[in-house]
């Protein structure tokens, strides 16, 4: 079966040279794909998360007695909003990569910078994607209704509790579809890291049409349809959640 | 701080002199009132009158600007003030009900035991059940507020203040938001309530309920209270022209 599957890909790129799907045929390009999208996958799910909780903290951060925090807040969404995703991860990785201390590898002998450029674009990234985060957790939170943050505190409940425990998970409903959007573009924006050399999908595809030119249509077809099915995984998921989270009779 | 000596023949809520503004508005202007232990006392009067605003000041849900509110002995407008030793004293329902939609009416009522508190969950659902079952609500025990009429939520409201065994219970107009068929269910709750010895304050409309279960009413107008006497004096014999004026429009 997989013999016939390879073998139809290889006769078709001697048919049609153009239409050369290597991963397909060939091993090695293929574990090339396989390690692009471990990489993706994981770059993906680290921001996703880490996004999430800079959403939650910032939104949290924003609701702050302290005009100080307040204002700490307001900057970083305006840096990390209004700047190129591509630029902030050539800023990390670059420029603040100088500053991080290195250790000693794991050969013994050489140096390597304790933070990886894909920790760089973990770190990058989340900040990026969590600057919206904050400002969609924040709309969610302002849709929730003072007088059931008065009730919470009438009750005894602190500021914390109020949030964590009321508001939060009031909030959060409300925000869904739009942390939805952002996070589908969280997903996309990881290709983003090619810019710092992680070996993400992205960064594979480019290499293997670079050393075999009569793959590139092909590996620009599987790009498209691995996006199509990991932001899918993702929707189905928000979206299965979305549902478990409904409330009978609130909302629509 | 943690020991002001009180004791149940002091008044439980005593007000003394209060100033409140919001900005620029003086909506209270000098009130003052003692609440003994158990009494149920009823403000009335005109919509802005600063009735409302009372009472969330006896509960630190408003700052005042000058005067006393002292709650078996703890000073309100103290700016150290552990605010959970008040609300653990100091029960409140609200004209809009409040509850928390995404959590069960047994939920609800068993939330702040758990989380405040942090009581025996077991324990708490025990209490809670009774509760449901005080305020005339079981087989609504999994029901989401969006799926109880609105005198159902107001009572699964009052079930979780008691859930906090509050000495004093107020309550803000909870029946003005209500179907008149449902504020009947509500009045009842709160009359059991008082019958039990429950020290209540309540802003209210109704009239009839005041005159009923009330010890003491007070009338109040523009910041200040006006009149204030036992039902009997108060609605019969009300002196002032204001008073006077308010009750013909309304009973």
């Amino acid at each position: 079966m997989l013999e016939a599957f390879t073998e139809f890909f290889r006769q078709l790129a001697d048919d049609y040279p153009r239409w050369n799907f290597i991963f397909f045929h060939e091993p090695r390009q293929w574990a090339r794909i396989v390690k692009g999208l471990q990489h993706t996958i994981v770059l993906s799910f680290a921001c996703v998360i880490f996004s999430v909780i800079i959403g939650v903290v910032g939104a949290w951060m924003q609701s702050s007695p302290s005009v100080w925090i307040r204002r700490f807040v307001q900057g970083y969404i305006q840096f990390f909003r209004n700047t190129p995703p591509f630029v902030q991860l050539l800023f990390f990785y670059f420029a603040l990569g100088q500053f991080t201390p290195a250790v000693t590898g794991p050969d013994g002998w050489t140096q390597v910078p304790l933070i990886s450029n894909i920790g760089w674009a973990i770190i990058s990234l989340s900040f990026f994607a969590g600057a919206f985060n904050v400002e969609i957790f924040r709309s969610g939170i302002e849709a929730v209704p003072e007088s059931t943050q008065e009730a919470a505190s009438a009750l005894g409940f602190s500021r914390l509790q109020t949030y964590t425990d009321i508001v939060l998970p009031l909030a959060f409903r409300v925000s869904l579809p739009a942390l939805n959007n952002n996070l589908v573009n969280l997903v996309k924006t990881t290709t983003q890291a090619i810019a710092i050399a992680v070996p993400e999908l992205l960064y594979q595809s480019v290499s293997i049409w670079s050393d075999y030119p009569s793959a590139q249509y092909p590996t620009m077809i599987l790009l498209f349809f691995s996006f199509i099915f990991l932001v899918g995984i993702l929707v189905f998921g928000m979206s299965r959640w979305e549902r478990s989270m409904r409330i009978p009779g609130y909302g629509g | 701080m943690s020991h002001h000596e009180w004791t149940d023949d002091q008044p439980i809520v005593s007000i003394n002199n209060v100033h409140k503004s919001f900005g620029n508005l003086e909506v209270l202007k000098g009130i003052s009132m003692d609440v003994m232990k158990g009494e149920v006392i009823c403000i009335i009067g005109p919509s802005g009158s600063g009735k409302s605003t009372l009472i969330r000041c006896v509960n630190a849900l408003n700052d005042i600007q000058s005067g006393s509110i002292k709650v078996e002995g703890l000073e309100v407008n103290d700016k150290d003030l552990n605010k959970l030793e008040l609300r653990k004293k100091v029960g409140m329902v609200f004209q809009q009900y409040n509850l928390f939609p995404h959590k069960t009416a047994l939920e609800n009522i068993m939330m702040a035991p758990i989380k405040v508190l942090k009581q025996d969950r077991a324990e708490v659902e025990e209490r809670a059940r009774g509760l449901i079952a005080k305020v005339r609500l079981q087989g609504k025990e999994g029901a989401y507020p969006g799926e109880l009429s609105g005198g159902q939520q107001q009572r699964v409201a009052i079930a979780r203040s008691l859930a906090m065994s509050p000495d004093i219970m107020l309550f803000d107009e909870v029946t003005a938001a209500l179907d008149p068929e449902t504020v009947k269910e509500v009045l009842v709750t709160i009359k059991d309530l008082a019958e039990e010895g429950m020290t209540c304050m309540l802003v209210t409309h109704e009239m009839g309920f005041a005159k009923e279960i009330a010890d003491h009413i007070y009338f109040t107008d523009r910041g200040v209270i006006v009149e204030h006497g036992p039902p009997a004096t108060f609605f019969d014999k009300a002196e002032d022209p204001r008073t006077r004026e308010f009750l013909s429009q309304i009973l």
